[in-house]
Formats: C-alpha cells, structure tokens, sequence
C-alpha cells in the first residue's frame, strides 16, 4: 500500500481508536518498528516514516494542528477508523491517505481483549421494546418479530459461537416482566429513517452556519 | 370463494398430505418434472423450495408454475432473504397472475448455511411482516399504500417449530403469524410426537391448519449431520439409534419406515391435520412413505 510514497507520515487517533487498543500512539510505535525493522531487512526500502497521533481524526479543529507535518510527507497512513482516513481526505485534498486499519465495528469490551459488536448506528432505535439487546445489530437476519426456527441451545444458526439475539431478548424481557413488547407487531423497518449518508444537523450549528 | 383447491381441502376434513421439491442447480428441469410427475396426484400440493438452505438453485416461483404445467397444485415458498419488499410483492403479482395461489412465507436461512457466504443478505422484512404485506395487497393496495390495479387473493401459510429446544419464544412468534393472517402451518421436522401433542393442545385455540413436518433420512450419519448443521433441527438419539440399525445400503429404507409410522400415528391419533413430507433430495421415495403409512393415493 505505501510503495509508491517515499516519505509517510503513520497518524493515530487518540480517541476510540487508543481505546480499542487499534490505532493509539502505542499502535503507531508499534508498527513504526515494525515497518522499519521489515526494511532493514530486505534492504532495498526507500521509506521514511514520521509518527504522530492527533486527538480525534474525525474532528477539523484536531486535524488543522498537523498541517506542517502533512506537508513534509508523500502519504498519511491512518490509524484511525474509517472515519478518521475520509476526513483527513477532505481536509487534505493534494494528500494520499491510506487506511492503516480495516475498521469493522462499534462495539464494547466484552472482557480484556474482547470486542463485540453492539450498534449499527440505523437512526431506527428499538432498543426500548427489545429490553436493550439490539435485534438489528446481533440478530443475524436484523429481524424484529422474535426469533426464527434456526436457534438451536441458545446460538444462531449462522453461527454456534453466537447467542441468538432473540432468546436473550425473551429471557430479559420476562426478566423485567415485560414479555408483552415482544408480543406486538412490529412493522418492517424504515430504512430511511435518516437517509444514507446520513447527517445530523444541530440548530446551533445550523444558525450559525446561516448567519456566516 | 376458495383461492385454490389446496385451500379447498384445507378447509374439508381430509386429512392433508404435502410435500416438497428442491428445484434443480441449473437450468435442467428434466429431474425435476419427472418428480412432479411422480407425485402430483399422490399429494395435496407440492412446495417448491426457495434457495433452500441458502444454497442458489433454479427459482422458487419458475418450479411452481413447472408444478402448474404438470397438472400439480403448487404451494410457493417466499423467503425474506433474497429479496426486498418491492421484488417480493412483484412476485407475488407475478405468481397471482400465473395462477399460483397458495403462498408460503418464511423469513429464510441465514446466508452463512449456504453456497455463496459473501453475498448481501436482505431481511428487508422477516416472515409476519411477509404475511401482513400479503393481507395489505390483498386489500387492494402495496405495501406503501399505493393502490393496485388488481389485487392479488391468495392461500397463505408460514412455518412453525413445535420441538424448539426453547418453546416460548416461538410460540410468541406462531401467535404473530396467526394474527398476521396464516391460514396453515407446515412445521419444522417432528420426530417426537410428544413435543407435537403439546404444541397441538397449545395450538388448537386458533382456527389454522397444522400440517406436520416430516423429514426422511437415509442414514443414522444423515440424522447425526443434520443435528450438528441444520438450523434448528433435533433428531432423538432413539431415532438415531433405529436408523443406525439398517443393514449396509438399507439406511434409506429404514427411514422411510420411520417417517411411515411416525405419519401413520398422527394421522391415526388424529394429532394433527395433515403432513408435508421433507424427502430433501429423496422425492422419488415420497409415494413410497405414503403407502407405507397406509395413505391411499389421494386422486384430484
């Protein structure tokens, strides 16, 4: 991926990617060795690396405060999620900038080293009804009205590792004596409850947007 | 007026007998014409499955109107998993127009099970959503309120799983499909007849056909794979243990002897009201299991 760039700047990102333990200044150190060891090795590498970690990728205000350095280098090699390699993009339009991770999930530390998968960001909340276990998230099929025939002791039937969504639902809504929200009828699913790529615009914001 | 002769003897006292094909893997059809052949007077209706266990075959809806053309009753089984709400309802006209008018709606395999892992799967609705959509056109409009010129009238069915290791929650589900609309229920395979008494006195509140799941295996190893690799599938180990039994290359014999009686008792204890018979890639021993549970042949 770096191959065609002589000088590349390793960026990580300070917040949920130090977290996830996927692309903090740890990581960036991490695979700075990494790369420069590998080059020794083979002997024929022409790269020079710069590491960095800025606060948030996501956020124009963090990204300004590395425009001096962006400007020494050939390409940004991002360790930031998805998010973080489109914006530095946008902010540098003259820069390649390469994905250093494969952004997969947002999700929670199950236990030490564990990440699950939790939220798919739809704008179609439902968490209220299905006693805060998300159907659409880690039901397989995302389906709303209970659980298909495939559950087999507990697991999906894509997967045996995999709880089935609809019975942990069950057992915590009878749990909290609340089985009836599983009873009704859930309509199908509004896709476009906010359309794809979605925006959120906030009313401060937007006036002062109006008044600039 | 009743929407097809299925719905007709739904609606009599017969004891109900149907069945199902698997479409081809390819354009070949020949195989499966001669199994329509075979079995189009012997049962009440034939199902044609819809990519079953997510495995992409020749399509649910070109084998019902190949069931049509051979003089069979078709029943069209819609999955939610291939297609979105606009390509099912499009179907659905399609099949209405064709004169197949008996519909059942499941939500569908996971694509995980099947031949092509990476492809999208669609869930756009799940399988109650699928039988409202179905009484909404049937009022007279699509699904976004859109009105239809001319409306389609169908017979429709949905799946249920009386031996779930954990019954509540499918029984909450079953209550939906009853709301929903489905006139007749075909279950998941039934090996155990208690699990079907007790789904049956839990059942029999509601004015639906319960037609009774009938797998037919070829071999304790075939029972054994299903246990480990079908979705929700449970073979008893006593069932196992018959089958394993079979003298070497009579496996399948036996099995059709086990699906026998387990027929034959339901319909003598009067369990339920009717069977659909899995042979899953056994249809020619489908007449076979039938006159081994003393079904005489049915004639249209």
């Amino acid at each position: 991926m770096i191959d065609p760039y002589q000088r590349v700047l390793l960026l990580g990102c300070g917040t949920c990617m130090t977290v996830c333990d996927a692309g903090g200044e740890r990581e960036v150190s991490f695979l700075h060795s990494a790369l420069r060891l590998a080059q020794a090795k083979s002997g024929d590498g022409i790269h020079s690396f710069l590491e960095y970690t800025v606060k948030r990728q996501c956020d124009p205000e963090f990204i300004d405060l590395i425009a001096d350095k962006v400007s020494e280098v050939d390409a940004i090699l991002s360790l930031g999620c998805g998010i973080g390699v489109q914006a530095l993009a946008e902010r540098f339009p003259d820069m390649s900038v390469l994905p250093g991770v494969n952004t997969s999930f947002m999700g929670m530390a199950k236990e030490s080293g564990v990440w699950d998968e939790r939220c798919a960001a739809c704008g179609d909340c439902r968490l209220e009804e299905t006693a805060g276990i998300c159907p659409i998230t880690r039901c397989t099929k995302g389906i709303l009205n209970g659980p298909c025939a495939g559950t087999k002791n507990g697991k999906c039937e894509a997967s045996k590792d995999m709880d089935c969504a609809w019975i942990l639902i069950y057992k915590r809504l009878e749990r909290l004596q609340q089985l009836e929200k599983m009873r009704r009828f859930y309509p199908p699913r509004n896709f476009r409850a906010i359309p794809r790529p979605k925006r959120i615009t906030s009313k401060v914001s937007s006036t002062g947007e109006e008044n600039g | 007026m009743a929407n097809s002769l299925f719905e007709e003897k739904l609606y009599s006292d017969k004891f109900i007998v149907t069945t199902e094909i698997g479409p081809p893997k390819g354009a070949d059809v020949s195989e499966m014409v001669h199994h329509i052949d075979l079995l189009r007077d012997k049962v009440d209706a034939i199902n044609v499955t819809d990519h079953q266990s997510s495995v992409m075959r020749f399509p649910s809806l070109g084998g019902c109107l190949l069931v049509q053309e051979h003089g069979g009753e078709p029943i069209f089984q819609v999955t939610c998993r291939d297609r979105n709400r606009l390509a099912i309802q499009a179907d659905l006209l399609l099949a209405y127009f064709r004169g197949v008018r008996n519909v059942l709606c499941l939500t569908g395999d996971s694509i995980d099970v099947g031949d092509h892992k990476e492809a999208k799967p669609v869930f756009d609705l799940d399988s109650v959503q699928l039988l409202k959509m179905i009484k909404v056109m049937e009022s007279g409009t699509d699904m976004a309120g859109n009105e239809l010129k001319g409306a389609p009238s169908l017979c429709i069915g949905a799946s249920v799983h009386p031996e779930a290791d954990f019954i509540e929650p499918q029984l909450v589900k079953f209550d939906k499909k009853v709301a929903a609309g489905a006139q007749f229920f075909q279950t998941q395979g039934v090996f155990d007849l208690g699990s079907l008494r007790r789904f049956m006195q839990y059942a029999s509140q509601f004015k639906v056909k319960i037609l009774a799941g009938i797998i037919v295996m070829s071999s304790a190893r075939m029972a054994q794979y299903m246990n480990d690799n079908v979705p929700g599938i449970i073979v008893p180990q006593a069932i196992i243990d018959e089958l394993a039994t079979a003298e070497k290359g009579k496996g399948l014999q036996k099995g059709i002897e086990v699906a026998s009686r387990l027929i034959k008792t339901i319909k003598q204890e009067n369990l339920c009201h009717g069977v659909h018979v899995m042979a899953v890639g056994n249809e020619g021993i489908v007449p076979d299991i039938l006159e081994g549970a003393e079904l005489v042949t049915i004639g249209r």
